[in-house]
Protein backbone atom coordinates (compact mmCIF):
# COMPACT_ATOMS: atom_id res chain seq x y z
CA UNK A 1 0.00 0.00 0.00
CA UNK A 2 1.01 3.57 -0.50
CA UNK A 3 0.14 6.70 1.64
CA UNK A 4 -1.35 9.35 -0.25
CA UNK A 5 -2.71 12.80 0.19
CA UNK A 6 -6.38 13.48 -1.01
CA UNK A 7 -6.44 16.63 -2.99
CA UNK A 8 -9.77 16.16 -4.67
CA UNK A 9 -12.15 14.36 -7.13
CA UNK A 10 -13.01 13.81 -10.75
CA UNK A 11 -16.22 13.54 -12.02
CA UNK A 12 -16.45 11.42 -15.15
CA UNK A 13 -20.11 11.06 -16.34
CA UNK A 14 -18.79 8.43 -19.28
CA UNK A 15 -17.08 5.38 -17.63
CA UNK A 16 -16.89 1.63 -17.04
CA UNK A 17 -20.06 1.09 -15.51
CA UNK A 18 -18.67 -0.84 -12.72
CA UNK A 19 -17.36 2.92 -11.63
CA UNK A 20 -21.05 3.84 -11.07
CA UNK A 21 -21.58 5.38 -7.28
CA UNK A 22 -17.80 5.29 -6.91
CA UNK A 23 -16.13 8.16 -6.24
CA UNK A 24 -12.80 8.58 -8.03
CA UNK A 25 -10.41 10.45 -5.51
CA UNK A 26 -7.30 12.40 -7.06
CA UNK A 27 -4.68 11.87 -4.67
CA UNK A 28 -0.59 12.21 -4.22
CA UNK A 29 1.97 10.31 -3.29
CA UNK A 30 3.35 10.86 0.47
CA UNK A 31 6.42 9.68 2.10
CA UNK A 32 6.15 8.23 5.50
CA UNK A 33 7.49 11.72 6.84
CA UNK A 34 4.28 13.68 5.43
CA UNK A 35 6.27 14.93 2.38
CA UNK A 36 4.48 14.76 -0.91
CA UNK A 37 6.44 13.46 -3.36
CA UNK A 38 4.86 14.96 -6.92
CA UNK A 39 3.43 11.87 -7.99
CA UNK A 40 -0.39 12.33 -8.69
CA UNK A 41 -3.19 9.43 -8.82
CA UNK A 42 -6.54 8.48 -9.32
CA UNK A 43 -8.32 5.97 -6.62
CA UNK A 44 -11.54 4.69 -5.98
CA UNK A 45 -12.81 5.78 -2.57
CA UNK A 46 -14.11 2.78 -0.78
CA UNK A 47 -13.74 4.56 3.15
CA UNK A 48 -15.46 7.81 2.59
CA UNK A 49 -12.19 9.94 2.48
CA UNK A 50 -12.45 13.72 2.67
CA UNK A 51 -10.39 16.11 0.83
CA UNK A 52 -6.94 16.64 2.62
CA UNK A 53 -7.05 13.44 4.31
CA UNK A 54 -3.90 11.27 4.74
CA UNK A 55 -4.90 8.00 3.33
CA UNK A 56 -3.60 4.14 2.56
CA UNK A 57 -4.33 3.33 -1.07
CA UNK A 58 -4.06 -0.17 -1.83
CA UNK A 59 -2.50 -0.41 -5.87
CA UNK A 60 -3.68 -4.18 -6.23
CA UNK A 61 -6.78 -4.97 -8.59
CA UNK A 62 -8.58 -7.69 -6.62
CA UNK A 63 -8.33 -5.98 -3.04
CA UNK A 64 -9.05 -2.47 -5.06
CA UNK A 65 -12.21 -3.98 -6.91
CA UNK A 66 -13.66 -5.94 -3.59
CA UNK A 67 -13.15 -2.96 -1.23
CA UNK A 68 -14.79 -0.20 -3.76
CA UNK A 69 -17.36 -2.43 -5.06
CA UNK A 70 -17.97 -5.25 -3.45
CA UNK A 71 -16.80 -7.45 -6.22
CA UNK A 72 -13.69 -9.13 -7.96
CA UNK A 73 -13.40 -8.51 -11.49
CA UNK A 74 -14.09 -4.82 -12.11
CA UNK A 75 -11.01 -2.58 -13.94
CA UNK A 76 -9.91 -0.77 -10.83
CA UNK A 77 -5.86 -1.16 -10.09
CA UNK A 78 -6.30 1.37 -6.85
CA UNK A 79 -8.58 2.07 -3.89
CA UNK A 80 -8.34 4.18 -1.02
CA UNK A 81 -8.86 1.85 1.89
CA UNK A 82 -8.08 3.31 5.21
CA UNK A 83 -7.61 7.08 6.50
CA UNK A 84 -4.59 7.31 8.32
CA UNK A 85 -4.43 9.24 11.82
CA UNK A 86 -0.89 9.31 12.69
CA UNK A 87 2.68 7.41 11.75
CA UNK A 88 5.21 6.73 14.12
CA UNK A 89 8.34 6.38 12.81
CA UNK A 90 11.88 5.81 14.32
CA UNK A 91 14.35 9.21 13.87
CA UNK A 92 15.98 8.91 10.63
CA UNK A 93 19.58 8.56 12.10
CA UNK A 94 18.49 5.32 14.03
CA UNK A 95 17.00 3.07 11.41
CA UNK A 96 20.19 1.03 10.56
CA UNK B 1 -5.22 4.66 -12.01
CA UNK B 2 -4.06 7.58 -13.91
CA UNK B 3 -5.55 10.86 -15.26
CA UNK B 4 -4.33 11.36 -18.68
CA UNK B 5 -4.51 13.18 -22.09
CA UNK B 6 -5.06 11.78 -25.38
CA UNK B 7 -2.12 12.74 -27.07
CA UNK B 8 -2.58 10.60 -30.25
CA UNK B 9 -3.80 7.61 -32.30
CA UNK B 10 -1.64 4.49 -33.56
CA UNK B 11 -2.78 2.09 -36.20
CA UNK B 12 -2.00 -1.20 -36.46
CA UNK B 13 -2.86 -3.43 -39.15
CA UNK B 14 -1.25 -6.72 -37.97
CA UNK B 15 -2.25 -7.59 -34.50
CA UNK B 16 -3.18 -10.27 -31.57
CA UNK B 17 -6.96 -10.99 -32.46
CA UNK B 18 -8.29 -9.89 -29.48
CA UNK B 19 -7.25 -6.61 -30.29
CA UNK B 20 -9.32 -6.27 -33.67
CA UNK B 21 -11.81 -3.61 -34.11
CA UNK B 22 -10.41 -1.75 -30.80
CA UNK B 23 -9.08 1.43 -31.06
CA UNK B 24 -5.18 2.27 -29.64
CA UNK B 25 -4.87 5.64 -28.39
CA UNK B 26 -1.20 7.66 -27.43
CA UNK B 27 -1.54 8.68 -23.45
CA UNK B 28 0.37 11.27 -21.62
CA UNK B 29 -0.19 11.09 -17.91
CA UNK B 30 -0.60 14.17 -15.94
CA UNK B 31 -0.38 15.53 -12.44
CA UNK B 32 -2.16 17.38 -9.97
CA UNK B 33 -1.97 20.35 -12.32
CA UNK B 34 -2.74 18.81 -15.49
CA UNK B 35 1.37 19.01 -16.23
CA UNK B 36 2.90 16.16 -18.05
CA UNK B 37 3.93 13.36 -15.53
CA UNK B 38 5.96 10.13 -16.91
CA UNK B 39 6.36 9.13 -20.78
CA UNK B 40 3.30 8.67 -23.17
CA UNK B 41 1.84 5.10 -23.52
CA UNK B 42 -0.40 3.10 -25.81
CA UNK B 43 -3.40 2.49 -24.03
CA UNK B 44 -6.49 0.40 -25.65
CA UNK B 45 -10.17 2.35 -25.23
CA UNK B 46 -13.08 1.17 -23.37
CA UNK B 47 -14.47 4.33 -22.97
CA UNK B 48 -14.92 6.27 -26.63
CA UNK B 49 -11.97 8.57 -26.18
CA UNK B 50 -10.89 10.88 -28.35
CA UNK B 51 -7.84 13.15 -28.94
CA UNK B 52 -7.41 15.88 -26.60
CA UNK B 53 -10.04 14.67 -24.44
CA UNK B 54 -8.86 14.33 -20.61
CA UNK B 55 -9.41 10.58 -19.94
CA UNK B 56 -7.88 8.00 -16.91
CA UNK B 57 -6.79 4.77 -17.23
CA UNK B 58 -6.21 1.62 -15.34
CA UNK B 59 -3.19 -0.23 -15.26
CA UNK B 60 -1.59 -4.21 -15.46
CA UNK B 61 -4.19 -6.80 -15.32
CA UNK B 62 -7.42 -5.10 -14.37
CA UNK B 63 -7.08 -3.24 -17.88
CA UNK B 64 -8.18 -6.65 -19.64
CA UNK B 65 -11.64 -6.69 -17.43
CA UNK B 66 -13.64 -4.81 -20.08
CA UNK B 67 -12.96 -7.00 -22.70
CA UNK B 68 -12.85 -10.35 -23.07
CA UNK B 69 -10.34 -10.41 -19.52
CA UNK B 70 -8.26 -14.10 -20.55
CA UNK B 71 -7.73 -13.28 -24.22
CA UNK B 72 -7.33 -9.57 -24.71
CA UNK B 73 -3.92 -8.77 -24.29
CA UNK B 74 -3.43 -5.06 -22.73
CA UNK B 75 -1.73 -3.29 -19.61
CA UNK B 76 -3.34 -0.03 -20.27
CA UNK B 77 -6.79 0.66 -20.91
CA UNK B 78 -9.45 3.94 -20.47
CA UNK B 79 -11.81 3.77 -18.91
CA UNK B 80 -13.34 7.10 -18.51
CA UNK B 81 -13.70 10.01 -19.42
CA UNK B 82 -13.42 13.46 -17.54
CA UNK B 83 -16.34 15.63 -18.15
CA UNK B 84 -13.87 18.78 -18.31
CA UNK B 85 -11.00 19.96 -17.30
CA UNK B 86 -12.72 22.16 -14.45
CA UNK B 87 -14.23 18.80 -13.45
CA UNK B 88 -10.73 17.72 -11.72
CA UNK B 89 -11.56 19.74 -8.36
CA UNK B 90 -8.44 19.72 -5.81
CA UNK B 91 -6.94 21.54 -2.90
Amino acid sequence: MILAKVLGNVVATQKNHRYENARVMLCEQMTPEGETTGHTVLALDAVDAGVGDTVLIVQEGWSASTTATGKAGAAIDSAIVGVVDRIDLLEADTRQ
Amino acid sequence: MQLARVIGTVVATVKNDALRHRKLLIVQSLNKDLAPQGKPLVAVDAAGAGVGELVFWCRGKEASFPFKREDTPTDCTIIGIVDSDEHVSRL
